[in-house]
């Protein structure tokens, strides 16, 4: 079946996810669907397998216009969804899962259904047992059942968003054998991904997406001209990287260091074999949302613990001390998502300051109170007053109360994309008074998406991708086209 | 619309829902409503027993504050009233032949707290460390609690000679609260009642501790970044409830129904949710609702006899008010969503 989306646009507040984007996916082929975080990639996908509702535009299913309006009704039409998180059932079995979303008839057949799936499984060389608890299997023989359900409710188009993230090399190489197989009956795959070599190895033809708009198109022929990597990142990442713009404030001494450090989640693995970070230094924290950067940082914060390793700030050993122990140490995590771990919805700004009191009694000093907080909402200019409710203040109000709840001193801060949804004048803001705290000897490492950012204001910038981190990069020395390519997952 | 409108509605359509429904079983609202009244404040006696339902009400209540605060939803406070009940009987039986009076009736109030602690605990224990949802937990908890009433009252404690639903032996008189006249309420009762309702509004609106417990339970995750001790928290909460209920169970020894009876806890725990969730959690509220729904109580006594209606009706009428009210409440909170995508 060929696919046409075609103008497709799609806001969600004040952010363009999509703008007239127009993509067509021929029938029985491969097509790559690349870009950067937030690139509006995921956005695509989901209005395509009607898990969103497009504002503009229209989807042409072998060139006749179909409304797609909900999951149950794209999947009626041929075209499944497989999600980064598998959005399937872990207490049933595998074979109940299979089963499920199949229409008519009043009883469950299991036999014919297992039948269904063993023969479908051996097509793909996918060896999955019908009777396990779903909830055993790894992501990657998560997917596999996923797609196997799909297929068996008909479906012809198949959506994979980031399949390859936290997969076995050998579940991968089944995947891509399973999608070539695919495309080879006539069925087409979109495969959305950051990953470069993923893209390279397995697509026919790829569009590069960069802030909600299509960047360009690119068949891909084999052989693989060298040149392709760098027109695909220049594609994805086509634009010259500001200057860096920070004073330098590190001093000589060591404030945080690692040593064989290593951290297993479910997804990813990190491991940190050597890192030592200066006094007041701003390491940049660079690739796509998942790749590791966060569990480091939270790693840091107290919140992870590693398997094993050492971790040390100024000096001293921290790695298995309790999160109360690093708060102690006058170490704060600021996290990206201000109103589900960083502030708390239903209290106000005078509140979030009487919880963050340094030595609280048993009562409460509510005149003290409202006096610190009118200080803090003075200093920090935050538009709101001491008895604001949090969630109603906008976004860059959020933040700046966030900062102005930050302990003085600190040694550490671990900001996860410190002015993400905050204008010009504020992101300015916000980094004067984050660089005037390096001048006072704390420590930041910050992750940001906006790579301008990450170059502008740090001293040294770290590239992740797929729970691999390069060395500490002085920002001087880095480009457009190293950076890409690094984010890409091509570490050299 | 603004949400007392909401609220003013709600309660417009529970009347009328009521009203329907006492049309339906062949009564007027009206002499429902007056039948009511009387039942409850017609006598003095009758206003007495109002007032004593009302004492361990109040507690319940005060209780359940510090839980939801803290974002639970702890329906196992039947059960520590009946495990506070147990302690305060076991204190009696224990101390009654080594203690003077007035400090037997102490070590019963204590042990009862106590015990109420204890179950709270239980519950919370269960609830952070064993991963069971506290409601069920909690309910868990009731049976096992009932179940340990009826062992003890047709067991170790039954009276001598006939074990029977009636319960325990009465305890000698000079054990009980000390009453109005020769009606039901006690004094003490009422004071403790109100104390813990002044305790709470306190410890809610002035104190770290209750700023910290609205914080977790508003969001476990910010708190826990932002360096709240919230395991430590969230048992505190639970052991507050228990203590409150537990001391209601004591009441219901030392003050109503001076023994043990199967049915010591009399609701009121459950009763007592629906009190917290009508006043939406604020404590300011606790003692006019809390009246309203004992004088129901009450009143709905002697529907049987004037009216030939349940007496049950009661708890129809609080439940009504209650699911109306939320139901008031969700309206309110979709409509502003809605006024605030527009």
């Amino acid at each position: 079946m060929q696919v046409e989306l075609q103008h497709i646009s799609k806001r969600f507040g004040p952010v363009q996810a999509n703008d007239d984007v127009s993509v067509t996916i021929a029938a029985g082929s491969i097509h790559g669907l690349l870009g950067e975080n937030g690139a509006g990639k995921s956005t695509l996908v989901k209005i395509l397998s009607g898990f969103i509702t497009h504002d503009r535009g229209e989807i042409l299913l072998n060139g006749k216009s179909i409304p797609i309006q909900t999951p149950a009704e794209a999947i009626r039409r041929g075209i499944g969804m497989l999600h980064q998180d598998p959005l399937d059932f872990p207490p049933l079995t595998v074979l109940d899962n299979f089963m499920m979303g199949k229409t008519g008839g009043l009883f469950l057949n299991a036999r014919t259904a297992l039948r269904e799936f063993r023969d479908l499984a051996a097509q793909f060389n996918f060896r999955l047992d019908g009777q396990a608890q779903l909830s055993e299997l790894t992501v990657g023989e998560r997917q596999q059942v996923e797609i196997l359900r799909l297929l068996s409710l008909g479906v012809n188009t198949l959506v994979l968003d980031e399949p390859t993230t936290g997969i076995s090399a050998s579940q991968k190489t089944a995947l891509f054998e399973a999608m070539k197989q695919l495309a080879a009956q006539g069925k087409s795959v979109i495969f959305v991904s950051h990953k470069l070599e993923d893209v390279e190895e397995l697509c026919d033809r790829v569009t590069v997406m960069r802030q909600g708009q299509v960047a360009g198109h690119l068949d891909i022929i084999r052989p693989i001209p060298p040149d392709l990597a760098t027109r695909l990142v220049d594609l994805m990442f086509g634009r010259e990287l500001s200057m860096p713009a920070k004073p330098a404030t590190f001093q000589e001494e060591t404030a945080l260091e690692f040593q064989g450090i290593s951290l297993k989640t479910d997804r990813l693995t990190l491991t940190v074999d050597r890192l030592t970070v200066r006094r007041g230094e701003v390491i940049g924290l660079a690739g796509l949302e998942g790749s590791g950067q966060q569990l480091l940082l939270q790693l840091c914060a107290g919140l992870l613990h590693p398997v094993q390793g050492q971790l040390k700030i100024e000096g001293t050993e921290m790695a298995h001390k309790p999160y109360q122990a690093f708060l102690d140490a006058g170490v704060s995590y600021v996290p990206a998502d201000r109103l589900k771990e960083g502030l708390i919805r239903g209290l106000s700004i005078q509140e979030h300051v009487a919880l963050r009191h340094p030595n609280p009694g048993f009562l409460i000093d509510w005149r003290e109170i409202t006096k610190l907080a009118q200080q803090a909402i003075g200093t920090f200019s935050i538009r709101g007053r001491p008895s604001t409710l949090v969630e109603r203040l906008s976004g860059g109000n959020q933040q700046r109360t966030q900062l102005a709840l930050m302990p003085v001193p600190l040694t550490l801060l671990l900001m996860e994309h410190p002015t993400r949804g905050l204008d010009i004048e504020s992101t300015l803001w916000v980094w004067q008074q984050l660089i005037a705290r390096c001048e006072t000897g704390t420590t930041i490492l910050f992750i940001s998406s906006d790579l301008d950012e990450i170059v502008q204001y740090s001293d040294r910038v770290m590239v992740f991708s797929g729970g691999r981190m390069s060395d500490p990069i002085p920002v001087q020395a880095l480009t457009a086209d190293k950076l890409g390519q690094m984010i890409g997952g091509r570490f050299e | 619309m603004p949400r007392a409108m909401y609220q003013a509605g709600s309660l417009g359509l529970a009347l009328v829902f009521l009203s329907g429904l006492v049309l339906l079983a062949g009564a007027s609202p009206l002499n429902v409503m007056l039948s009511l009244w009387s039942g409850a404040f017609g006598t003095l006696d009758q206003f007495a027993r109002v007032l004593a339902t009302l004492a361990p009400l109040m507690l319940c209540s005060c209780g359940l504050i510090f839980t939801f605060a803290a974002g639970l939803y702890n329906l196992g406070i039947e059960g520590q009233v009946m495990l506070g009940a147990i302690g305060t009987t076991l204190a009696l039986r224990v101390f009654e032949p080594m203690l003077p009076a007035p400090l037997v009736i102490l070590m019963g109030l204590g042990l009862g707290a106590l015990a109420g602690v204890l179950w709270g605990l239980f519950a919370g224990v269960l609830k952070i460390y064993g991963r069971i949802n506290e409601i069920f937990a909690g309910l868990g908890l009731n049976f096992m609690a009932q179940g340990l009433a009826l062992y003890l009252i047709f067991g170790p404690w039954k009276r001598p000679g006939i074990a029977s639903m009636s319960g325990t032996e009465l305890f000698n008189e000079s054990l009980w609260l000390g009453t109005i006249g020769k009606t039901e309420a006690s004094p003490i009762a009422l004071l403790l009642g109100i104390v813990s309702v002044v305790v709470t509004i306190l410890v809610i609106r002035g104190t770290h501790f209750g700023l910290q417990l609205r914080a977790v339970g508003h969001n476990l995750r910010a708190s826990y970044v932002l360096g709240i001790p919230a395991v430590n928290r969230l048992l505190g909460s639970f052991a507050l409830c228990g203590a409150f209920a537990g001391i209601a169970g004591a009441l219901q020894v030392l003050a109503v129904f001076h023994r043990l009876i199967p049915n010591i806890s009399s609701n009121l725990g459950f009763l007592a949710l629906l009190v917290v969730m009508l006043i939406n959690f604020d404590p300011l509220w606790i003692v006019p609702v809390s009246f309203f729904f004992s004088a129901l109580n009450i009143g709905s006594l002697q529907l049987p006899l004037s009216l030939n209606l349940e007496s049950s009706l009661a708890g129809v009428i609080q439940g009504t008010i209650v699911l109306f009210a939320l139901f008031g409440q969700g309206l309110a909170r979709n409509f502003k969503n809605e006024e605030m995508k527009g």
